[in-house]
């Protein structure tokens, strides 16, 4: 199972990546989205994987899950949805205030506006 | 007077002149005048123990893990420096009230005053040296404060700057060498470090703490070659420059070389640099004084050089130069504020300081020009003053002391500054107040009121007296010599008298003070001489450095920053993944030392769905829709695993975050396109790839490592395990650290989220009064909206729902303790029931019918949280302990209540609260876009038909 889990938060982290390196609000959100799961499963993670032990004391009941790294991730999906809200926010209203969703300033821009235009010139080649 | 006090006195003074203004200019002077003398009083009450030889002392622990105490000690040294601090700070208090003109705003001026005078005496007193380093900052920030008070002028502005900046960087170098210091010590206590002579000395460290120290304080004494930013500190308020300057900050330099004498000097590295550098800045300090113009100018290079002077008494390194270095410090600052004050007294009485355009005041200034004269005569070396006596004992110690092998370089030099002092002094005199009398001075000058003249007449007197009958101090200096040298050295027995007979000092004396008159004698050859001599201009060269140092700075600046947040997400990725991969292949990974769990069919086919959803994700994220239902997929399947793995608690708080997450983005999507348009080139995603791939594989191997090994150290989980129902009365673990042992966190957690909520409602607020308004109003859609915006069979079953789900909140919290759940579920579950209600019958319905404003309900659920955990201060214990019991009620079970409770129903309440503002926030923007509009429910109701019908028949 470890294999699989730790693969898992590598998939995630990966998408997570390449969703923050594009140019539009919008992914960027969906991508710091997808690391925050990556680094919850992460550090839950790192108490080590346990399967029928959860942390709810019993009597009888000697051995039990790590309760600690799940306590820190319940604040932390708890706050990483406080900061969504946030970007969230500042990237509508920078999209109504500017009118585009791009998150380069145009140092960047005329980059991407010069890959564009050498594209539609190869087109009309 | 509690030595905390003391210092305690003009720190918190410092706030009074800035109110008292208000009350007026007199008050405010009385105000600060009282504080500063409150403190002096307090001082004086230690001096007779002090002096009879006890350390006063005063300790309180601050950062014991750090070394960091504030230990306070009041030895004869710091009883001096800390009496003069006070003494002629109260001197320019009385100055200042006449001497600040109406324009000038007095309660800011006293209250950098008071905050620069407590900084001193907090140095001077420091048992701690990290006290002593943050007393030593404060002092450059409030000199800064001082020097640019005159904001309006250009001169002030950079003079403070440059005094700021090295002063600054001095501190800097000294915070190197204390900490090297403390290093070698093994404390950070002064009196310990003093009691470590052969330890420091032996140390291999020694050399480099000595020269960072040194350079702290040559620095700030303004020793050559950072002698530079005094002068241009003199574009300070006269007051400010007759503090600074005399008694206060230039000396802090040589107080720490006098309070570190006893570990720090007799070395030759000692010797070597301080007496070389003390008799350099010296000679040069006074050869610059002679030829300046601006009476102020003059003044502070002869200050330059009187610090030198001292510098050199401390640096030879002997007991009987530490005791003329002490005199020399008390006799300097007397005389030195008195011309300093005359100096402005004269600018304000003539409008002018400049030298050529002054003379002849002697008849018109008669009371400056006595006091004026004395003061001069004693910094000129003549004698029956004080200043004669220190000097004869600094030229007799140069004839005793060898540098760079020979016997006769030091007594030369010395002799050489001895008589440039002397004209320079002739010259202030002369050219001032001597000579004709001229008919065009930019104003008529008078004397001034008492006000102004009786400060520098009062430390006239000690010139005077010291002067004639030095027996009077010299036990006290003994003491200081004492306190100076420790166990160093032996305390020197000469007196100091002001007669020796025929010595070769007094020869050396004379030469001094009739060079000093030939000088003057032939001033104007030797001006047109100096005036075609090229000099380094030292303003320039800080200048250009500076200016060097900025656009270096920026040229770094504008290169990694380039506006473009993808390549700075793109630079953090591979620095990340490069350093964590240089551990990898440079450590030693442990081999894997736990079994790895069989891999179910249940877990294979969770993990295919979220691999799946993700990799579906990135190829259609152009489709924003399908990305948000691709992320649902994933959330669930992340909280199945959570359960899966025995976290119930995270489960139920994923999947309801995961709801509330959707519904924002939902929300958050209806303002912005639906669609992302394909616009990075080929090269660019390929890179782009390269990185994401790489950062995806070092996550997973770390991840991978660390779940395959057991802890290297014991983890502290054992502890909460152990205790939770013991000292927490929860079986749920989790929740008992929530709650209990980790309480502290989640209180500023539940304050974040809070901050998080507001900041989103203010972003809301900005944008609904900003033109985005208009915009918003005037939008049209590019795809056509559903008819039936709020079915009936939606609104039907979310109000049946609303008590059920209410209900559930309520359980959850309450079986929180003990079982899964807790506070921050509950607050999500009922968010959601909330929300849901918005949903389906819209707006303005539900918000009609929602009574209190979300702000409130997270202000209650910090509140809440907040007081539970003062509540513990009651019971005598820490903030947020918490305490529990169990109870019957009759009819009831046995059931227990935790004060736990008390706050989790804050973290409920805050968390309710915050949701639901931030999602309300982004349908306040809906309603203004014109999406919302109904007061009602339900577009489609019947039952609101007939009754219009019903009415209209």
């Amino acid at each position: 199972m470890e294999l699989l889990v730790a693969t898992a938060v590598g998939a995630l982290t990966a998408a997570g990546i390449y969703m923050i390196l594009r140019l539009r609000t919008f992914p960027v959100i969906i991508g710091t989205s997808l690391i925050s799961y990556a680094v919850n499963i992460f550090l839950f993670a790192s108490g080590r994987l346990m399967l029928d032990a959860p942390p709810i004391l019993r009597e009888g009941v000697e051995i039990y899950t790590d309760p600690l790294p799940q306590a820190l991730v319940l604040t932390a999906i708890v706050i990483s949805f406080g900061m969504t809200a946030v970007v969230v926010m500042m990237a509508v209203g920078s999209y109504l205030s500017a009118g585009d969703d791009m998150v380069n300033e145009p140092a960047d821009l005329a980059e991407v506006q010069h890959a564009a235009s050498a594209k539609r010139g190869g087109g009309q080649a | 007077m509690s030595l905390f006090l003391i210092i305690a006195l003009p720190f918190l003074g410092a706030l009074l002149p800035g109110l008292m203004i208000q009350a007026g200019r007199q008050s405010c002077f009385i105000v600060t005048f009282l504080v500063t003398a409150s403190a002096a009083i307090g001082l004086a009450t230690h001096a007779p123990a002090v002096l009879a030889g006890e350390v006063v002392t005063a300790r309180l622990e601050w950062l014991p893990q750090l070394g960091l105490n504030v230990n306070l000690f009041l030895d004869p040294l710091g009883l001096m420096f800390a009496g003069l601090i006070l003494g002629i700070g109260l001197l320019i208090i009385v100055y200042a009230r006449f001497y600040l003109s109406r324009d000038d705003d007095m309660g800011e001026f006293y209250s950098y005053l008071l905050l620069f005078q407590g900084a001193m005496v907090g140095i001077v007193m420091s048992d701690n040296v990290l006290m002593l380093l943050v007393f030593w900052e404060l002092t450059s920030l409030s000199s800064f404060l001082l020097i640019g008070y005159w904001k309006h002028l250009p001169e002030g502005r950079q003079g403070a700057r440059m005094a700021l900046t090295v002063t600054g960087l001095g501190g800097l170098a000294m915070i190197g060498g204390m900490l090297l210091l403390g290093q070698i010590v093994g404390s950070y206590d002064l009196t310990v470090i003093l009691e470590n002579r052969e330890l420091i000395q032996a140390s291999p460290l020694y050399a480099p703490a000595l020269i960072l120290i040194l350079l702290g304080c040559f620095t700030k004494s303004a020793q050559f070659p950072f002698h530079f930013w005094l002068p241009h500190a003199m574009a300070a308020p006269t007051p400010v420059s007759a503090y600074l300057h005399s008694a206060t900050m230039v000396k802090a330099g040589l107080f720490l070389m006098a309070r570190m004498w006893p570990v720090l000097s007799g070395t030759d590295l000692w010797v070597i640099t301080v007496s070389s550098v003390g008799l350099i800045t010296m000679v040069l300090g006074a050869l610059i004084a002679i030829f300046k113009d601006d009476l102020k100018a003059l003044l502070a290079f002869s200050t330059v050089s009187h610090l030198g002077l001292i510098t050199f008494l401390l640096g030879t390194g002997t007991a009987f130069g530490a005791m003329a270095a002490v005199f020399h410090i008390i006799n300097h600052a007397t005389f030195k504020a008195a011309l300093f004050m005359i100096a402005g007294i004269v600018d304000h009485a003539a409008h002018t300081r400049d030298i050529k355009r002054l003379g002849g005041l002697r008849r018109l200034m008669p009371i400056s020009f006595a006091i004026a004269t004395i003061a001069a005569l004693s910094m000129a070396g003549i004698p029956l003053l004080n200043g004669f006596l220190s000097k004869e004992m600094m030229l007799d110690l140069a004839l005793d002391t060898t540098l760079f092998g020979s016997p006769y370089l030091v007594a030369g030099v010395a002799t050489l500054g001895a008589l440039l002092s002397a004209a320079y002094s002739f010259r202030f005199i002369a050219h001032t107040f001597l000579g004709k009398e001229r008919s065009d001075y930019p104003a008529k000058p008078h004397d001034p009121g008492v006000g102004l003249w009786i400060a520098p007449a009062l430390l006239i007197i000690p010139v005077v007296v010291i002067g004639v009958a030095p027996f009077l101090v010299e036990p006290f200096i003994k003491a200081v010599t004492q306190a100076v040298i420790g166990t160093a050295a032996e305390l020197p027995e000469e007196h100091i008298k002001v007669w020796h007979g025929w010595v070769p000092a007094f020869g050396m004396s004379m030469i001094a003070v009739f060079g000093g008159l030939l000088v003057l004698a032939m001033f104007r050859p030797l001006a047109m001489l100096w005036e075609a001599t090229p000099r380094p201009e030292a303003k320039t060269m800080f200048d250009s450095v500076i200016r060097g140092a900025v656009s270096a700075s920026r040229v770094l600046a504008e290169r990694l920053h380039n506006n473009s947040f993808s390549r700075y997400a793109a630079f953090f990725v591979v620095t990340v993944v490069a350093v964590g991969a240089h551990a990898w292949f440079t450590g030693a990974n442990a081999a894997a030392t736990r079994q790895m769990l069989p891999i179910s069919p249940v877990g294979f086919a969770g993990w295919l769905m979220v691999m799946l959803a993700t990799g579906f994700l990135v190829a259609l994220h152009r489709n924003r829709l399908a990305v948000l239902i691709l992320m649902g997929i994933i959330g669930v399947m992340v909280s199945i695993g959570f359960n899966y793995f025995s976290a119930p608690d995270l489960a139920l708080t994923q999947i309801s975050v995961e709801v509330v997450t959707i519904v924002l983005l939902l929300l958050a999507l209806n303002f912005m396109p639906n669609s992302t348009p394909k616009e990075s080139s080929v090269l660019r995603r390929a890179r782009d790839i390269v990185l994401s791939v790489a950062g995806g594989m070092a996550a997973a191997g770390l991840i991978y490592s660390v779940m395959m090994s057991d802890f290297p150290i014991e983890s502290i989980s054992e502890y909460h395990l152990a205790n939770s129902y013991k000292g927490g009365g929860g079986t749920n673990v989790v929740n008992v650290i929530l709650v209990d042992f980790r309480g502290f966190d989640t209180f500023g957690e539940i304050i974040v989220l809070g901050i998080a909520a507001l900041v989103i409602y203010a972003l809301t607020e900005a944008l609904l009064s900003g033109p985005v308004r208009a915009r918003l109003l005037n939008r049209g859609y590019e795809e056509a909206r559903a008819g039936d915006a709020h079915p009936l069979m939606m609104v039907v079953l979310t109000r049946v729902l609303m008590p059920v789900v209410l209900m559930v909140g309520v359980y959850i919290f309450l079986r929180g303790h003990n079982e899964p759940g807790g506070g921050f579920i509950a607050g999500l579950i009922v968010a959601i029931a909330v929300v849901m209600q918005y949903m389906a019958s819209g707006f303005i319905w539900a918000d009609n019918r929602q009574r209190y404003p979300y702000h409130g309900i997270i202000g209650a659920g910090v509140l809440c949280a907040g007081l539970t955990g003062i509540g513990a201060w009651f019971a005598g214990a820490p903030f947020l302990t918490s305490a529990f019991g169990y109870f019957r009620i009759p009819p009831l079970e046995e059931f227990e209540l935790a004060t736990a409770m008390g706050f989790d129903l804050g973290v409920f309440l805050a968390v309710v609260g915050a949701v639901m503002l931030s999602l309300e926030s982004f349908s306040r923007l809906g309603r203004r876009a014109g999406i919302e509009d109904s007061d009602y429910a339900m577009d489609i109701d019947p039952s609101r038909d007939e009754t219009a019908n019903g009415m209209e028949n």
